[in-house]
């Protein structure tokens, strides 16, 4: 248990992270020039802990497997960022975003990471205007906010619905401020294959050269991590095609622990799957639902109809409608949390209700707030996110209800980092989505991009401080070192190996099976049986994988083929690590839904006597079982009580 | 539906390039395009296996499946590319190419399938080009000279709706390069004028206008793209709908700066 040392400074909830700042060391100026800093990933997180740390005056790498640092997933979140300014005398507060936020998460997060993030949330919004963020802005020119999911305050800024895409903008332009002033190196298109360790320590990374396929050394005095989630183990979701869970998982091999894998987050307003020939699903912002209202046919037959097209949505009558979610949870109505929302979508289906051909989509209808608020205020607040939804599916939200179904979205789990977003590995930091420690079970909406900024902006630029204050003494590391030798030879020999097999099946045909696997036992509903078939299954496709792929090319080349198979085989791990935490946890969670522990109304059934903990693994070898040591979650601050959105 | 596609196959930088054709089967008229450019892809993985099993070896000598960009496929990140049929993310408007349908095109059609192609943006391989430059002019200039740390209040200077709505409009630009890929003199002056305009118009943007409009300016010359000749291509293609009237307040803002020299 030693090995699990979480470094939450003692004192009052409120004074934690002022006091620690005030003790951790701090680096000099002179001494900042000679320290080196490697960050891989550029979104909220990279970005803007690599220009913080350039501004800084440190030594800054940064790398990203795109062309440009912009297109980062981060760019795609669509409804905003959560902040407790109490701007719209709500009675917000710090307090109440931390309670929020720690409830959301059904109470296994950390109480002094949660509180922070609250605490520094302000900070992100007074940054990212001072940047030039063009956030949304009422007739006096004061920001104007909305209400996310899982909060009864309007705390949420936002830009059109483009809020993820104009806070990475603010976030790029500073790391582009920091390249020209030649503080931060940029290397687009390459990709982080292997964390190089010496004496332990994170000491430098072997990146891949995405256009000619050669592996370059990289050192540095701390490597931070930024590579977001690995929601992409399913194959269909609505994470970017690129996104993947590689680098993190060449850190878990490496000795960095692997914490609440099976955390994963189901968004419940995507776009539903068409058929087999789809490769990636599409996201309706959550902010929908502060205007749309949820809702399936009360009669079956009115469902059949639907299903023939001898009716439209829009004829079906008000008393015939179901608004499930504004039934079951009155008090939070269509704004309950994602997982609640999307399980009681999942339950309708199950039913029998649902409204398309595949019986797996709900209504999400504008009519009621089109009458009150008229087409104009509607189209302000969401025109693009409606102009996207027609070109996709051709359908005109404005007349006809959207349909939606719940995908995976996010995952909670990541990276296990102590208070100051270290890992277990000194010098290697985890930050963004790619670690573990602010959502719990279920992230809240529209704190993904606060979480990512966070840290990224006034978390990390201390803490690393503290660390790198004792490596100022420690020339820069030798790439010429036989450690990053081994890493590169590893490396080449798994590349040769894949390209090798020359099998009968592509990478896409082997992942989409990892993903019907994956979402069939280790989705949103999950059973004992099911989760130990699913790691038999996995480890069969895995398997299979190393010995019938087919790669097409050659590893000294532009290969996407190539870089789809690396990355589908450290899925295969994460799959069945995930299943594998899953089947641990015999309790439900948030997004984690064990079908045997559930009230009588089919709500979660937490048990917080056994499994008030993180579940951190340690890997232990190709062949070996993981190991798993937990982190007891201490709650001093907030009684721990079942989460209620009904009154 | 059905369709005959032809191809840029380029094999890498130095290479020169060609047209191969393909025809690819009963394709749902709700695939996206980019989907039909994984089937098309399955299909020639498949081509390659075939030729492995048969042991001719031929799949080294065939170039594979087609390289091409993409990422967050709903429109915003800005990677995925493609000149289809002659235009810019294909025939419809304010789309990038990951939002256009196949039931645009008509069944049995033929679709070229193009990179974009600019000096600014030398072809990487098949349909992928460097879109480098785009980051170095943001370099140049692109930002506001903001430190992290402690900024006064964000509601400290209130600023009019309209400026806001305004500097979000040119914000809207996702950096694709269509416009530049349009542009019959390859010029980029939407995409800086984008920049230029969404932070000239906020206070806070102010400050180094005059700096920024003329340093990026100069990094666009310098980068080998052309000039802005009005004939407003760009905008029409741009998937974003980003106005020339960004142009009209680049120049504005690039003389008023010129003047004071």
């Amino acid at each position: 248990m030693a090995k699990l040392d979480s470094k939450i400074p003692e004192g009052p909830l409120a004074q934690k992270w002022t006091e620690h700042k005030a003790h951790i060391r701090v680096v000099s100026p002179a001494n900042k020039r000679k320290l080196e800093i490697i960050v891989v990933g550029t979104g909220l997180g990279g970005a803007s802990a690599a220009a913080s740390l350039g501004e800084l005056g440190y030594n800054v790498k940064i790398f990203c497997i795109s062309d440009s640092p912009r297109r980062a997933h981060s760019i795609a979140a669509q409804g905003g960022i959560n902040a407790a300014k109490n701007y719209q005398n709500d009675n917000d507060s710090v307090y109440r975003l931390f309670y929020d936020t720690i409830k959301g998460g059904d109470y296994r997060s950390r109480e002094a990471n949660v509180y922070r993030l609250a605490e520094v949330s302000n900070s992100i919004i007074d940054q990212c205007v001072a940047q030039g963020v063009p956030f949304a802005r009422d007739y006096g020119g004061l920001l104007d906010n909305r209400s996310f999911g899982g909060a009864q305050v309007s705390r949420t800024f936002y830009a059109r619905g483009q809020t993820g895409q104009q806070l990475l903008l603010g976030a790029y332009a500073a790391l582009n401020r920091q390249i020209a002033k030649k503080s931060v190196t940029s290397y687009p298109r390459h990709e982080m294959v292997d964390l190089v360790m010496i004496n332990g320590e994170a000491k430098g990374i072997i990146a891949r050269n995405l256009v000619t396929g050669k592996l370059e050394r990289f050192g540095a005095h701390a490597v931070v991590l930024a590579t977001g989630g690995y929601g992409n183990t399913y194959f269909l979701s609505t994470n970017a095609m690129n996104c993947n869970g590689s680098a993190a998982w060449q850190c878990y091999k490496k000795g960095a622990f692997f914490a609440n894998p099976c955390f994963a987050q189901i968004h419940p307003t995507c776009i539903p799957v068409h058929g087999d020939q789809q490769s990636k699903l599409t996201l309706m912002s959550e902010s929908l639902r502060n205007d749309g209202r949820i809702w399936v046919p009360k009669k079956l037959e009115d469902v059949a109809r639907l299903r023939k097209g001898e009716v439209k949505a829009s004829q079906i009558a008000e008393e015939d409608r179901d608004y499930f979610l504004e039934r079951r949870y009155p008090a939070f109505g269509n704004l309950v949390p994602r997982d609640v929302a999307s399980r009681a979508a999942k339950e309708r289906c199950d039913a029998g209700y649902g409204v398309n051909e595949q019986g797996l989509a709900v209504f999400l209808d504008f009519k009621t707030a089109i009458a009150r608020l008229g087409k104009d205020v509607i189209t302000a607040r969401y025109g693009n996110l409606f102009q996207m939804y027609e070109k996709i599916t051709a359908v005109n939200p404005y007349e006809e209800p959207m349909m939606i179904y719940p995908a995976i979205h996010y995952t909670m789990g990541g990276i296990w980092v102590d208070y100051n977003l270290q890992t277990t590995i000194p010098g290697l930091y985890a930050i963004g989505e790619a670690n573990f420690s602010d959502h719990g079970g279920n992230r809240l909406g529209a704190s993904a991009l606060m979480q990512g900024l966070a840290d990224g902006y006034f978390i990390l630029p201390y803490t690393i401080g503290d660390y790198l204050a004792g490596k100022i003494q420690v020339p820069k590391t030798d790439i010429n070192d036989p450690a990053f030798e081994e890493a590169e030879k590893a490396f080449e020999e798994k590349c040769d190996k894949v390209l090798n097999i020359k099998g009968n099946k592509s990478v896409d045909r082997f992942h989409k099976e990892l993903g019907h696997l994956m979402w069939e036992y280790v989705g949103m509903a999950r059973n004992e049986a099911g989760l130990k078939k699913a790691i038999e299954e996995i480890k069969a496709l895995k398997a299979e994988f190393w010995k019938n792929v087919y790669v097409p090319g050659d590893k000294a080349e532009f290969n996407q083929e190539l870089e789809k198979a690396l990355r589908l085989a450290d899925f295969f791990e994460i799959g069945e690590l995930m299943a594998r935490d899953a089947l641990n946890r015999k309790e439900s969670c948030g997004g984690h839904f064990r079908e045997e522990m559930q009230t009588p109304e089919g709500e979660t059934l937490r048990d917080d006597k056994n499994f008030a903990y993180v579940s951190a693994w340690e890997y232990k070898g190709e062949n070996a079982e993981p190991e798993l040591h937990k982190e007891d979650l201490k709650f001093e601050f907030v009684k721990l009580a079942t989460r209620n959105y009904k009154d | 539906m059905d369709f005959k596609l032809k191809v840029w196959r380029q094999k890498d930088a130095k290479s020169k390039g060609h047209f191969e054709t393909y025809e690819v089967k009963n394709i749902s008229p709700d695939t996206s395009f980019l989907e039909m450019m994984d089937i098309l892809n399955e299909q020639l993985i498949k081509e390659g296996i075939e030729a492995v099993a048969l042991n001719k070896g031929c799949h080294e000598k065939k170039s594979g499946p087609v390289a091409f960009d993409h990422d967050c496929r709903e429109g915003i990140c800005g990677m995925c590319s493609l000149y289809i049929n002659g235009r810019a993310h294909g025939p419809d408007d304010e789309i990038t190419t990951c939002q256009l349908h196949m039931r645009k095109f008509k069944d049995g059609e033929t679709i070229t399938i193009e990179p974009w192609r600019s000096k600014g943006f030398p072809v990487v391989k098949d349909l992928v080009v460097d879109r480098g430059a785009f980051d170095k002019i943001l370099q140049a200039g692109g930002f506001i000279s903001v430190n992290t740390g402690a900024p006064q209040d964000a509601n400290a200077i209130p600023i009019p709706k309209k400026a806001a709505d305004e500097s979000m409009d040119a914000a809207a630009c996702v950096g694709c390069g269509a416009c530049v890929a349009t542009c019959k003199n390859g010029s980029a002056m939407l995409f800086v004028a984008a920049r230029v305009s969404s932070l000239a118009l906020l206070p806070q943007g102010k400050v180094e206008a005059a700096a920024r409009v003329k340093s990026m300016i100069a990094k666009m010359d310098e980068l080998g793209f052309g000039s802005c000749t009005n004939t407003r291509a760009c905008e029409m293609e741009c998937p974003k709908r980003v106005k020339i009237s960004h142009i009209a307040r680049l120049n504005r803002e690039f003389l008023s700066a010129k003047l004071k020299d």
